[in-house]
């Protein structure tokens, strides 16, 4: 069981109290009703799914019921960081480099 | 028979006077508190305990440990507590203990099985891959049967498991592996720095190789006493658990580590504690291995015959439990350590014919000391047979070379040693990188992948210093790492005495090489000879992972932990390849084999999953209700009186409702309360139904969709006040919308000003339906004018019913007048039972859910998830008008606007009946066009709810159809139950019953 | 009009109690319970009016008098009140807030003893050493399969808030973990 850093609540805390919630970073159209079928592909079905560094959603949905993003290694199942919604895409190498300095 | 002909007076830390008895195979014998089932057996001079799996050859105990991979039998308690494949060297013995060996018939002594070793040649490695291949048709008839008559080891248990289980999630500073020399001056370091400790150890008592190396003193007194003080010191600390008993066998991402605690199975009485198994999730900040190493055996030509055994294992059963494993013991060794077993055992009166090492070179002083104690040395010579056959007895010696005469040496039993494997298990499973230390030709655990450190023989630690002292920094580490406050007294524990760990012999032993056709074991659990090995590389595996797989090597329970580094040298020299190259196989959890109950733990019966139940719920048990599961919920089905049978019941229910009125528990609807000034424009942007202008105290059913345009849920909203709505979900939706709205409020529209509360399970909830239902409800209320004028259907009211706050909403699934009298839940029972006190005079009654589908279905009411599947858009369940004309934005809105949901010819939800008004359709019938078109027939959709209606008069039906909408009128044909033919059906619209002025709740 | 009935409410687990070796298992006493959600800027407002201080970081809680506050997300509040209904302080409040009565929607069962986090940790993942779970703690979490709210209110005291239809399980699995403590 992994253990997860909510953003809301600092602390890092038992997997079991999280739920995946899908790739991240992707926006609903603003004029949703009037995009082109491509574009709605695009938002609603594609997905990346890459080995390595992922942006993905969870929701802390047992305990403060946030959804937040986070940095995983699909490779390692380990978390580079995590943060609330709404913040920017942080960005990646140096992601991963602050976490190879924390270590 | 003299009672334990091989315990020897004087030896052991056993008390002769605590004597136990036990039985093996039916007889019964004596043991000793604290033996364990192979020490007793021995000291019954025992050594055959079970037949190999797949030869049948007559097997012996190897170890004195969890690493045993031969000693496997039965031991039976009582009929359900049975237990297959227990390491005899594991099991502790008590009272009454009931043993016997398995894969033998008629006897132990005579196997018929044997022939399998006759036959060898033709089961040689890979022999299952290539034999059932073909015909396929034998598969069924001769293989498989075969196959499954000879796989598996022992027997399961047939009865219901009567123990229980627990489980416990720990969490701590530091979790030590392994209560040794190493791992106990770890332990002892970090708690005594203040850091929270948690210690386990498989075995019953601490020390590890302390327990055979008698002759180690720690901090001045003896090595085994050190490790009993150091422990209870230990377990008398409060920042310290130990758990012994308990097996570390597996090591999960961020330093979880699982741990099984048995608790009652060395005990007479398995009741005298609450549960037989403990599973601990343990969550360390830092993880000390301190797993140790197991000793490897010699590969040579049938090295399994029973009486052969490891070297350290022969100077357990003596020092710890003063059992001589033979009278005449022979010595095959390529290592130090076996030297002093034999020592110990010539101490002790044993007679030692030899002591061959298969090395040119043998320290000095081995080997004066050797002759001191007139011990004949054969260095530079190989034991290249072992004699008999339910027992050793005799050992061929020749030179190493190959050169000269063989000489045959009558023993009764022979010790082993090729050195020692550090047992990575737990630091592989952690995901750290082994290394390969070229001198003493093992594997080390080399990078670590997790905050964790290891300690000991099992970190290449030489002796019990460096045990100790590697023990001593593990903790040091731990402390620095994890700043701790303290600080440890403990610095350096002294110690003098022991052996030498080093030394090392890998692959075949002399006699046992390429082109020698003899059965030398590698892997004794499997019967895998080092011929074996050798087939599968030349067959083709090249890789490890495939001669693992070719050969079984290291598979099952055993998990290479003798076997392992002997097939890897033997792969490596027929590739012609260094070890490292060719590389470990990967090490599985678990180390050794958990049982099914403690990974279940508490979850079983009741505590399987959580049953829920209506604040009403004893009402309907007083009412005779027979319940279904709705997820996890009880609901009443129908309530059944005298003589009734379900039909009965259902069809009095759903005429009881149309006539005078039926009181219903819908407590177990989804209820969320949106609250906030944007609250409307959120449930706007939610449902497809256009919310904005509903007037407070109005209900609107609404329908749900996902993005993609399907309808996702369906409920009733209502609006208390300009700022508040109360909306109802499904039963089965209750949680999974909640985050579907959580998701689209805090992720896509976090602008809005509104908030979600769940509220299920606050209100419970009363539907009365039926011309009485404002009768019944009125006659309660206070505060609510109940006129059809002041309170139309599709609204709300908020007062009071039987004295206790109420939201009434006037509205109704069943298309009659009707009320949902939600009420705080715990007043929901008292309300219940008022409201029926006043319908049963008026002849109403309870009803079940089964009715309730029926009602609905009467007048086309869909089930969300029972007449929609996901692929159906509301313009498919005939429900457009649900969908906001003028909205620019709602979840769904662009999903509904793709090309496919848009095209003509869609499954649409269309009504059914029977042609012959009496026939009821089968849920899940498939519609053809054509009963006698050519099978596979085309499939144009199927029946999605089916039921008699007794108000109807006949079976009514919805079915998903392919452009059903067009087809009204067309005569179908469903697939009959039970696959007998079909039955003709027109298609119709939904509603199956004349709809009366009652506005309905489609508002 | 019918009389009204009694105003008793019916406790889901009425009459369940557990004794076991170093913890016991009793009901906590009814309350009035407000799911209350607010931004940063009402807390002042909301606090006034409550008369208890609302904690503003998850996981923490303040008690006043027979109130308890526990904060349980960034804008989250479970207050708990056995004699006053929270609710009617908040009437008139007119800051941006939503207030939601859950009196009946929860029920509270009451773990303690020196046993009492080994028994809660049967079920529920969360470290409850008082270093990482100190007194005053709270958390929504899980214990075995459902989805509780624990509260320490002293170092051997816990309180597990659970839905009402969730309260027979979980009482269940704390009595039986109750029996494994040796």
């Amino acid at each position: 069981m992994l253990l997860i850093r909510c953003p809301y609540c600092q602390s890092d805390l038992p997997e079991l109290e999280f739920r995946h919630a899908g790739e991240a970073h992707i926006a609903r159209p603003e004029h949703i009703a009037d995009v082109d079928d491509a574009t709605f592909a695009h938002f609603f079905f594609y997905r990346d799914n890459p080995k390595g560094l992922t942006y993905e959603r969870w929701r802390h949905v047992h305990g403060c019921g946030r959804f937040f993003n986070a940095v995983r290694d699909t490779v390692s199942d380990k978390f580079v960081t995590t943060y609330k919604a709404g913040e920017p895409k942080p960005d990646l190498p140096a992601a991963a480099n602050a976490n190879e300095v924390a270590k | 028979m003299n009672s334990q002909p091989n315990r020897l007076v004087g030896k052991g830390r056993l008390t002769p006077a605590h004597k136990v008895r036990f039985t093996f195979d039916g007889k019964s014998m004596e043991g000793l508190a604290g033996d364990t089932l192979a020490s007793a057996l021995i000291a019954n001079d025992i050594h055959l305990v079970g037949r190999s799996f797949k030869y049948h050859r007559p097997r012996g105990i190897v170890t004195a440990g969890p690493e045993e991979p031969n000693a496997l039998v039965g031991i039976t308690r009582d009929k359900a507590r049975h237990v297959p494949n227990v390491r005899a060297t594991v099991q502790e013995l008590h009272d009454g203990l009931n043993a016997t060996s398995q894969n033998r018939w008629p006897s132990l002594a005579f196997d018929v099985g044997e022939v399998n070793d006759l036959a060898s040649p033709f089961l040689a490695a890979g022999f299952y891959y290539k034999t059932f291949m073909w015909p396929q048709a034998a598969w069924a008839k001769v293989y498989e049967p075969f196959i499954r008559h000879a796989a598996g080891l022992g027997t399961a248990p047939t009865e219901p498991d009567p123990d229980a289980y627990a489980s416990r999630y720990g969490h701590c500073d530091v979790l030590v592996c392994g209560a040794g020399a190493a791992g106990l001056s770890a332990a002892l370091v970090a708690a005594e720095a203040g850091l929270s400790v948690i210690i386990c150890d498989e075995n019953p008592k601490a020390g590890g190789a302390l327990r055979h190396e008698a002759d180690v003193m720690i901090e001045g007194i003896v090595g085994w006493d050190w490790a009993k003080a150091t422990l209870s010191r230990l377990a008398g600390l409060s920042n310290v658990r130990v758990l012994t008993r308990t097996t570390a066998f597996g090591y999960q991402a961020q330093n979880m580590v699982s741990l099984v605690e048995r608790v009652s199975e060395h005990l007479t009485d398995p009741s005298a504690t609450p549960v037989r198994e403990r599973l601990w999730q343990v969550r360390a900040r830092h993880v000390v291995m301190a797993t140790g190493a197991i000793e490897r055996h010699m590969v040579f030509a049938n090295n399994d015959r029973p009486g052969i055994m490891l070297a350290s294992a022969a100077r357990t059963y003596l020092n710890h439990y003063g059992v001589a494993v033979g009278r005449r013991v022979g010595v095959y060794t390529a290592n130090d350590s076996a030297w002093a077993a034999a020592f110990d055992l010539k101490a002790a009166g044993i007679d030692i014919p030899a002591i061959v090492d298969a090395r040119a070179d043998v320290p000095e002083a081995l080997v004066a000391k050797a002759a001191r104690l007139d011990i004949r040395v054969l260095v530079g010579h190989a034991v290249t047979a072992a004699g008999g056959k339910l027992r050793v007895s005799s050992m061929c010696v020749a030179r190493a070379d190959g050169t000269g005469e063989t000489e045959v040496i009558p023993v009764d039993a022979i010790i082993m040693s090729a050195g020692w494997t550090p047992s990575v298990h737990l630091f592989s499973q952690s995901r750290g990188k082994l290394r390969f230390e070229t001198e003493t030709q093992r594997f080390l655990p080399g990078q670590h992948a997790q905050d964790a450190s290891c300690a000991g023989a099992c970190n290449g630690a030489a002796d019990t210093a460096g045990a100790l002292s590697q023990g001593i920094a593990a903790a040091e580490a731990a402390i620095a790492a994890l700043n701790a406050k303290g600080k440890a007294s403990t610095t350096a524990l002294t110690t003098t005495g022991g052996t030498s760990w080093n030394g090392s012999l890998i692959g075949a032993a002399p006699g046992a090489e390429a082109g020698k056709v003899v059965k030398a074991f590698v892997d004794y659990q499997n019967d895998v000879t080092a011929k074996d090995i050798r087939l599968a590389v030349q067959e083709g595996m090249h890789s490890i992972e495939h001669v693992k797989r070719f050969t079984t090597n290291g598979m099952a329970t055993d998990q290479g932990k003798l076997s392992n580094m002997h097939g890897l040298a033997i792969a490596a020299e027929v590739l012609g390849k260094p070890i490292p190259e060719v590389g470990l196989t990967t090490f599985r959890q678990p180390y050794t084999p958990v049982t099914f109950g403690a990974i279940v733990g508490h979850a079983r019966g009741a505590l399987f999953d959580p049953t829920r139940r209506t604040p009403i719920h004893d009402a309907h048990v007083k009412a005779g209700a027979v319940f279904e599961d709705v997820g996890q919920w009880k609901r009443p089905w129908y309530y059944p009186r005298a003589g009734e049978d379900m039909h009965g019941a259902v069809n009095r229910e759903c005429v009881t409702v149309r006539k005078t009125a039926g009181l219903f528990d819908a407590s177990t609807l989804g209820k969320i309360e949106v609250v906030g000034p944007d609250a409307a424009a959120f449930l706007d942007l939610i449902y497809t139904n256009p919310f904005m202008k509903l007037g407070v105290g109005r209900l609107r059913y609404g329908i749900m969709c996902r993005e993609d345009g399907f309808i996702y849920d369906d409920g009733v909203v209502g609006r208390l006040a300009e700022d508040r709505f109360h909306v109802t979900t499904t039963t089965g939706g209750a949680a999974r919308v909640l985050n579907h709205m959580e998701d689209y409020l805090q992720t896509e529209f976090p602008h809005l000003d509104v908030w979600l509360t769940s509220v299920s399970e606050q209100w419970a909830v009363i539907a009365v339906q039926g011309p009485q239902a404002a009768a019944i409800v009125g006659a309660h209320v206070d505060g609510i004018d109940m006129s059809a004028d002041a309170f139309p259907m599709m609204s709300v009211r908020e007062g009071r019913i039987c004295g206790v706050p109420t939201r009434l909403f006037r509205m109704s699934f069943a298309g009659e007048d009707g009320f949902e009298v939600n009420v705080p839940a715990d007043h929901g029972r008292a309300v219940w039972d008022a409201l029926m006190a006043t319908a049963e005079p008026l002849g109403a009654c309870a009803y079940g859910t089964e009715a309730m589908h029926v009602l609905r279905a009467e007048k086309g009411f869909i089930i969300v998830g029972q007449d929609t599947d996901g692929t159906v858009t509301p313009q498919d369940a005939g429900l457009a008008w649900a969908i906001g004309k003028n909205k620019t934005d709602f979840v769904g809105i662009r999903g509904l606007k793709r090309p496919d949901l848009m095209a003509s010819g869609r499954r649409q939800l269309v009504g059914l009946m029977s042609a012959d008004g009496s026939t009821v359709l089968e849920e899940g019938a498939q519609l053809v066009a054509d009963p006698n078109q050519k099978v596979p027939m085309t499939m144009i959709g199927w029946v999605t709810s089916s039921y008699w209606s007794d108000n109807a008069g006949m079976p009514i039906a919805m079915a998903l159809l392919e452009n059903g909408f067009a087809r009204t009128g067309e005569k179908l044909y469903a697939s009959a139950a039970g696959g007998a033919g079909f039955v003709e059906v027109i298609v119709r619209d939904t509603q199956f019953l004349p709809t009366q002025k009652t506005g309905a709740d489609h508002g | 009009m019918a009389e009204p009935i009694t105003a008793i409410r019916a406790h889901p687990l009425a009459g369940r109690v557990h004794a076991g070796s170093g913890v016991a298992i009793t009901l906590a006493p009814e309350a009035f319970r407000i799911n209350l959600r607010a931004r940063a800027d009402a807390l002042a407002t909301l606090s006034g009016a409550l008369s208890v201080e609302l904690a503003t970081m998850p996981g923490q809680s303040v008690t006043a008098g027979n109130r308890l506050a526990l904060c349980l997300g960034p804008d989250e509040w479970l207050v708990i009140d056995v004699k006053n209904h929270p609710l009617t302080d908040l009437a008139a409040v007119e800051v941006l807030h939503s207030a939601v009565d859950v009196s009946d929607r929860n029920t509270a069962i009451l773990v303690s003893g020196p046993s009492a986090a080994d028994v809660i940790n049967a079920g529920c993942p969360r470290d409850l050493s008082l270093a990482a779970f100190p007194v005053g703690a709270c958390a929504r979490t899980i214990f075995g399969k459902v989805e509780v709210v624990l509260h320490r209110p002293r170092a051997t005291v816990f309180r597990m808030e659970v839905w009402r239809s969730f309260s027979d399980y979980a009482f269940q699995l704390l009595a039986e973990a109750a029996r494994d403590q040796a």
